[in-house]
């Protein structure tokens, strides 16, 4: 492998990283304030068709992005709803997003487009554009940085450089703000911020939002950034992946976008190579895209430092009277 | 508060939940432009107005009757055991090693061979996940997602690079040996009409049996006793002297074995070969049918059968009406899980208030 063949694969894993970082940046926020989200997956695929189909009609890529946070909000309150409100079961109300997400997105789809549930394609204004950094073709000739910088981080869409400061957002929200401290707190030991007077409902919703707004983003950024237009299930497993990444970033933001670089890493190195060998042995492409999944388990079992969720998660509050 | 009748709670509140999930699937239908009641009215025809449906009502009846009876008995000991479609999947290659690795002389030796198979390898499936929860504490819905994956990749590599048909491009195993072929409905049941298409074949009847197989396990066995009482609450079980490492094992084991089965129906009475989707989403709908039936074997039958003639009442709804594609299966489905697992509280708490009220009233 050659230098331009790794720039080239650096480039191509942080924009796929960008919809796992913003999909685990989004459970989160929800997991870390005790609710359970196994239907990151069913909101970020409603959020990239409606803004697929919002951006093919407007020609804005913004407006797309807008309908697309509109949609996941929605799937996201309903899972408030079902599991703040109703104190339903969290997963089980994942589940159902997940499936209505799929379901629902090719019904409408093939309804308004006629296109067997794919938008039409996106162009120009309707998709975000890559857009260079400064001074990206000033430092190009700099040694080993500049090429990093100006092949590897610039040349992408707003989106992803929006993700990146997710990170750094997401991390000042939940471990510098009062908020965050509530929200940590709040999946921990709900009954504790009770007593100090603060609803649990009220910071669960809140969370619970924030998730749906995160996981828009990823939504409009898979739909409008990194293709043109939607086809049926194509968050094809990524809601899964970020999950994984959360648990094997053990719900912190900055392993997070470490873990989400190391999975967009192996997908674009999967995109690359057919086989990729390995100390003499050949490594077929399905262990590539299973490795995230195999990673998750190995890192759950606890025999590489074990991930301990937040304490309260997946049980809803009951006030005591 | 908690004084509903028992037939409210099994049948009542269930028949409401469905109501209220039909009736927003019907919405969807409006909105679409189309109407609700004619949509109704060719699936409900298309799934048990000739023997042409039921032949394949029954059909997916089979499958949806072992995944959920695969997510219900892992729900009596609260495990949520989402990896049926794993596990399934992994039963379908248990089936198809067995189903090749004999020239079967009849289906009557290949069945229970193929039986086993299938148990073995769905179980294998889910026996890591369970592991993993009873002795490290990894929980057990995310590990069984993840092994959804880790099956579907590892089925991929297998069917592309181990079991095709030499010199072939199409990714599945060669066709079954005849000995191994399942009597289908027109074999048993072309007496009452079903057609050599009808996809339903004998392991129909190792679902029912698996039915009262696990009525009787859960509640008429010691080890049963021990799965419920873990799920109630796992403290009084270990007080009991009930070990939780073993229950939890032991139920996701029978679990994945249920799940594995499905393939007996699928891959080896239907596909007669190993395909890369054999399951097609049925381990996901087993939590439908584990949720609607309450977890009871005949509410499983019952949901399964409702979910059967969905199933097939879709494909028919598609064909009649183009513009209702096969999605509003899973969009249907779909709403059947939130209103009868995660919004249930919404109908139950009202109804038992009214239980309540009326108890008041008769005192």
């Amino acid at each position: 492998m050659d230098l331009n063949t790794v720039l080239q694969l650096l480039d191509s894993s942080l924009r796929l990283a960008t919809p796992l970082l913003f999909a685990c940046l989004a459970g989160l926020f929800s997991e870390r304030a005790g609710i359970f989200d196994i239907g990151l997956e069913g909101k970020m695929l409603a959020a990239a068709f409606f803004s697929a189909a919002a951006a093919a009609v407007s020609g804005s890529a913004w407006v797309g992005l807008a309908a697309g946070c509109a949609a996941s909000l929605s799937l996201a309150a309903l899972h408030g709803v079902a599991s703040i409100t109703f104190r339903g079961n969290q997963l089980i109300s994942g589940v159902a997003i997940n499936f209505l997400a799929a379901g629902l997105t090719v019904l409408i789809g093939q309804n308004w487009f006629k296109l067997g549930g794919r938008t039409p394609p996106l162009q120009g204004d309707a998709r975000f554009q890559n857009i260079d950094l400064p001074l990206a073709s000033t430092l190009e000739s700099v040694p080993l940085l500049g090429p990093l910088y100006s092949q590897v981080l610039s040349g992408h869409s707003i989106l992803v450089y929006v993700g990146l400061l997710s990170v750094v957002g997401s991390w000042y929200v939940l471990f510098r703000t009062r908020f965050g401290l509530r929200l940590r707190a709040v999946g921990e030991n709900p009954g504790a911020v009770d007593t100090a007077g603060v609803s649990v409902v009220g910071l669960r919703y809140a969370a619970v939002l924030i998730c749906g707004l995160l996981c828009g983003l990823a939504g409009a950024y898979l739909a409008t950034g990194l293709s043109a237009g939607f086809v049926k299930d194509m968050s094809a497993g990524r809601g899964f992946i970020a999950l994984a990444a959360l648990i094997f970033a053990k719900w912190r933001p900055w392993s997070a976008l470490g873990a989400c670089l190391l999975f967009g890493l192996l997908e674009a190195l999967g995109n690359r190579f057919q086989t990729v060998e390995l100390a003499g042995v050949t490594l077929p492409t399905q262990l590539m895209q299973a490795l995230p999944y195999i990673l998750t388990v190995v890192i759950l079992a606890g025999f590489v430092g074990k991930a301990i969720p937040p304490r309260a998660g997946g049980e809803p509050y009951v006030k005591e009277r | 508060m908690n004084k509903m009748p028992k037939w409210a709670d099994v049948a009542l509140i269930p028949v409401i939940n469905l109501i209220l999930a039909l009736a927003v699937s019907a919405l969807v239908i409006a909105y679409i432009g189309e109407n609700p009641v004619q949509a109704m009215k060719i699936m409900i025809n298309g799934a048990i107005g000739s023997a042409y449906g039921w032949g394949y009502t029954l059909y997916y009846a089979t499958n949806f009757i072992f995944t959920g009876l695969a997510v219900a008995v892992a729900f009596h000991a609260r495990l949520f055991n989402i990896g049926g479609e794993g596990q399934a999947l992994l039963g379908g290659l248990g089936v198809a090693l067995v189903c090749l690795a004999v020239p079967w002389p009849h289906w009557t030796l290949a069945l229970p061979a193929s039986v086993i198979g299938g148990a073995l390898f769905g179980a294998a499936w889910a026996a890591i996940p369970a592991y993993l929860q009873a002795k490290r504490g990894s929980h057990i819905v995310i590990t069984t997602i993840m092994f959804n994956f880790i099956a579907s990749a590892l089925l991929v590599y297998l069917l592309v690079n181990v079991l095709k048909v030499p010199g072939s491009m199409a990714p599945e195993t060669p066709r079954f040996p005849e000995g191994a072929r399942l009597p289908t409905a027109y074999d048993f049941g072309a007496w009452l009409g079903f057609t050599r298409s009808a996809p339903l074949n004998v392991a129909f009847f190792v679902a029912l049996a698996c039915c009262a197989g696990v009525w009787f396990l859960i509640w008429r066995t010691r080890l049963g006793y021990e799965i419920r009482a873990f799920g109630q609450s796992e403290p009084a079980a270990v007080y009991a002297g009930i070990p939780p490492v073993k229950i939890t094992v032991i139920a996701m084991l029978i679990s994945g074995g249920l799940a594995g089965l499905m393939a007996v129906n699928a891959v080896q009475g239907e596909a007669e070969r190993l395909i890369i989707d054999s399951v097609q989403g049925a381990g996901f709908v087993g939590i439908a049918v584990a949720l609607m039936g309450r977890s009871h074997p005949l509410g499983v039958l019952i949901a399964a059968l409702l979910f059967g003639a969905l199933y097939q009442g879709g494909a028919e709804l598609e064909f009649e009406i183009p513009a209702i594609s096969r999605e509003m299966i899973v969009v249907i489905q779909a709403l059947v899980i939130l209103f009868t697992g995660a919004l249930d509280n919404m109908v139950r708490a009202p109804v038992a208030r009214l239980f309540s009220g009326f108890g008041k009233g008769a005192a």
